[in-house]
């Protein structure tokens, strides 16, 4: 029997990490991905990788990092998975360290590790703080060699449109666009792996690079797989506000000893440096002693969101805290934190060397995705996920550096089943549904190069962003969220006239776009409307008017399906494995 | 009051075949503003400054923050990214044209692929068993991995290869960018057991012999990758990778 062929979309680090190891077993890989994988958004992350290795002599333990894991995320994940995962990081980071990541090392030439949210240990290795680049790059490495052996086959510069589903519903391929030559095209394959990343383009600004659109995912929701958990979102309390996007400054700097601070008194004139230590107010310090600035990433945002809309004491009435680093010497910062703090000094003009950053909190991940079973398999046979794209690792809240482990371990193990899962695969009948998808996807991009009406898709783009933004990101209240949900329908209904200043069919980026657009705009209802039924508090999905969190109610995995209908997707919830550690209340503040 | 405003001329080309046009717009000006804003503004309102209906401009980006290494382009003649690229600290007009040395595909947009196919050529990578479970890694002291490090911090974004005028059809030079991924590979512990074939890689034409030492390559990478010392210990390294295979025959 021929090898199995496997289709991978998406070249961050899940989608090289499932290539190698399909590659590594003998099958045969097609990745497919919008840009050149080495320049896959994974390269954004800064601060590190968590494994419970134990090499600074504190007694950590994997044990130790599934519970920090489980509790940092509110007790939503389904534990079995995320136990697995803390037990294989010490090994995941050995094998990154055997693939050159040039990680920072201890002087007897060892890893070295720092501290991260969430946690009292030294848990996390990191590459100066670029170390999602060096992890791109070591992967991106190990699958050109693959390439250049004939094992993988790269189609950089292709969009993913839509599965490929044959008449029993079982998946047989994909289409995709050229995004050059706008070619559709499908491709055969027994099983595919969505490795797409987050959605934070549905928000407007983010964290997230341009290709992050939930496109691919939204696709394959429209066909009939599960959205899990879409209404957990996390905002990163630390990002630089800018025109084009929120530009991450890594928890790192506070790992690293940065402290999060504003003036006490309100309207403080008085030059930044010449603030007296006595009339600062460190406010992660005095209300998580414990913990201090390294609490996690929900817990700091609204922290920052009290400091500055409740006790207006936001830097000169702006939307704005402190980040400072400036009371750490110069050699010790570049050799840590370098990468992030040219990324400040390039975008802002002020070294933060110097002078402390100016920081407000931004939308950066997205813990829900498409929902997977504990074999990375979808409800619908032949389609798997891993890294973002998929819900299972992080539940409501997810700790800072576990999704780069998180991306990796779900690429592990994905790759293997879908290879097993595919050797076992019947053969299809007939074309396996590959000449209607085909027409199908053909239809649509017909019609939409030739509607006509008087709508833009960046400007619909960015009134989604708008009211994204305003109403499901920190704080949720169910009118707003109506109002959000309303708002997207509205969206939904002047899409319909959408026309594109561009009609040609060569390197067409606002057709691509617009595609893309519709999809972005299906994925936000599950969002919102997920975040209006979830009527509790937990993690990063916070609402005043329910602030605590209810197990009883919603201990639950929320799964979305598609319906085509006006009212939006149908929801079910799902218990949660919690099997090894029961759910205790979450209380950072508390000194337990 | 008026809304201050920022000039740009872009040069558009439709097609690979297609003749280049320079467009200009006025874009309304915001603080921070960099050049990829003004390329998202325009999509939003895809009008001249002379109120001329144009389409949106086609270019790379990705991730905005000058890591990916997507968006490259010459503005006021100059190689660099675009994210980066404040308009405060520019001159205007600003003028915005795609990187010269490589194949035109659309506008801003130019296909710079030939670096991973150089990166092939080179095996950039580091020749591990396999990825089970084998232990720990080569110990590697600060001193070695803050040497590295800087290497490991190339995104590909051919600006170097952009500036380099030996960076052409004629010598099919590799580029500065390459090179310095060799160094980075043949320093690592396990991944000098290749070292050879990557030097023997950069022995023959358009190898590393074609340098022609300008230093622009130095000057222009956005992560001030110590390209020139990379470029001078791999140049000593082919040559006595040379003369040993010359006595060895």
């Amino acid at each position: 029997m021929a090898s199995p062929r496997i289709i991978v979309v998406g070249g961050g680090l899940a989608g090289l990490a499932a290539v190698i190891k399909i590659a590594e077993a003998g099958g045969s890989v097609d990745l497919f991905s919008i840009v050149p994988v080495k320049r896959s958004h994974s390269v954004c992350a800064q601060g590190g990788i968590n494994a419970a290795k134990n090499l600074k002599g504190e007694g950590d333990t994997t044990w130790k990092h599934f519970d920090d894991t489980v509790y940092g995320g509110d007790f939503l994940a389904n534990q079995t998975p995320v136990k697995a995962m803390c037990e294989a990081a010490p090994a995941i980071i050995d094998l990154l360290d055997r693939m050159g990541v040039p990680f920072n090392r201890t002087p007897e030439g060892l890893l070295d590790f720092r501290r991260f949210g969430g946690t009292l240990y030294n848990r996390t290795a990191f590459a100066g703080a670029t170390t999602g680049q060096q992890l791109l790059y070591a992967l991106d490495e190990q699958v050109r060699r693959y390439e250049s052996e004939g094992k993988v086959k790269k189609y950089e510069g292709w969009e993913f449109l839509s599965a490929v589903i044959d008449s029993k519903g079982v998946a047989r391929g994909i289409t995709a666009l050229d995004l050059r030559t706008m070619e559709l095209r499908s491709f055969a394959a027994d099983a595919i792996i969505l490795a797409t990343g987050g959605i934070g383009a549905i928000f407007g600004k983010s964290t997230n690079s341009v290709v992050c659109t939930g496109s691919a995912q939204s696709a394959v929701f429209q066909q009939g797989v599960y959205y899990a958990n879409g209404e957990l979102v996390q905002v990163h309390p630390t990002t630089i506000p800018g025109e084009d996007k929120l530009r991450l400054m890594s928890e790192s700097a506070r790992g690293e000893g940065g402290r999060v601070w504003v003036p006490r008194t309100l309207g403080d004139k008085r030059p930044v440096k010449q603030i007296p230590e006595s009339e600062r107010f460190y406010f992660l310090e005095e209300w998580y002693p414990k913990y201090g600035n390294l609490v996690p990433r929900d817990i700091a945002t609204r922290a920052i969101h009290k400091v500055v809309y409740e006790n207006h004491l936001g830097i000169d009435g702006q939307p704005m805290v402190y980040l400072d680093l400036t009371h750490i010497d110069r050699a010790t910062l570049d050799r840590k934190l370098g990468g992030i703090l040219d990324i400040y000094e390039k975008f802002v003009g002020v070294d933060p060397h110097d002078e402390p950053m100016k920081i407000f909190p931004g939308m950066h991940y997205t813990m829900g995705g498409v929902w997977v079973d504990f074999n990375q398999m979808t409800n619908v046979p032949g389609i798997f996920a891993a890294g973002e794209a998929e819900y299972q690792y992080h539940g409501a809240n997810r700790l800072g550096a576990n999704s780069l482990l998180s991306c990796i371990y779900g690429g592990f193990i994905s790759g293997p089943n879908a290879l097993t899962y595919a050797r076992n695969l019947p053969a299809a009948e007939g074309d396996g549904g590959h000449a209607a998808e085909v027409t199908r996807q053909g239809e649509l991009n017909d019609r939409l190069l030739k509607n006509e009406g008087k709508e833009n898709p960046f400007k619909l783009w960015r009134e989604l962003g708008d009211t994204m933004t305003k109403h499901a990101t920190v704080i949720r209240y169910n009118k707003g969220l109506k109002e959000a949900d309303e708002k997207i329908v509205e969206l939904l209904d002047r899409y319909k006239n959408v026309s594109l200043a561009d009609r040609s069919q060569w390197a067409n980026t606002s057709f691509a776009f617009a595609r893309q657009l519709k999809n972005m705009l299906e994925l936000s209802r599950v969002v919102v409307q997920g975040a209006i039924l979830r009527d509790e508090s937990r993690g990063a999905h916070y609402k005043p008017d329910f602030p605590e969190r209810n197990d009883e109610k919603f201990l639950k995995t929320t799964k979305a399906s598609f319906t085509g209908l006006a009212d939006g997707p149908r929801f079910e919830y799902e218990e949660v494995d919690t099997q090894f550690i029961t759910p205790r209340p979450r209380r950072y503040d508390a000194a337990s | 009051m008026a809304t201050k405003t920022v000039a740009f001329e872009i040069k558009r080309q439709a097609s690979p075949d297609a003749s280049a046009v320079w467009e200009r717009f006025e874009l309304e000006w915001r603080p921070g503003m960099n050049v990829t804003t003004a390329m998202m503004d325009i999509a939003a309102n895809p009008v001249t400054a002379d109120g001329h209906a144009t389409t949106p401009v086609t270019y790379d980006s990705n991730c905005l923050e000058e890591i990916c290494g997507s968006c490259a382009m010459r503005i006021n003649g100059k190689a660099r990214m675009a994210c980066s690229a404040l308009v405060d600290n520019l001159e205007q007009p600003i003028r915005v044209e795609p990187l010269s040395k490589f194949p035109l595909v659309r506008d801003l947009q130019v296909d710079r692929s030939v670096l991973f196919e150089n990166l092939k050529a080179v095996k950039a990578w580091i020749p591990i068993d396999g990825t089970y479970d084998l232990g720990s890694g080569p110990r590697v002291y600060p001193q070695q991995q803050e040497v590295n490090y800087p290497f490991s911090n190339c995104i590909s974004c051919t600006c170097c290869m952009e500036v380099c005028p030996q960076f052409n059809e004629d010598t099919g030079f590799v580029g500065a960018a390459t090179i310095a991924q060799v160094k980075l590979f043949n320093n690592h512990p396990t991944g000098k057991v290749l070292k050879e074939e990557r030097l023997r890689a950069l022995a023959g034409d358009g190898g590393i012999q074609e340098c022609g030492f300008a230093q622009n390559c130095v000057e222009v990478c956005p992560k001030r990758i110590p390209l020139t010392n990379a470029i001078s210990d791999v140049s000593r390294d082919v040559l006595l990778q040379k003369a040993k295979d010359f006595f060895a025959k």
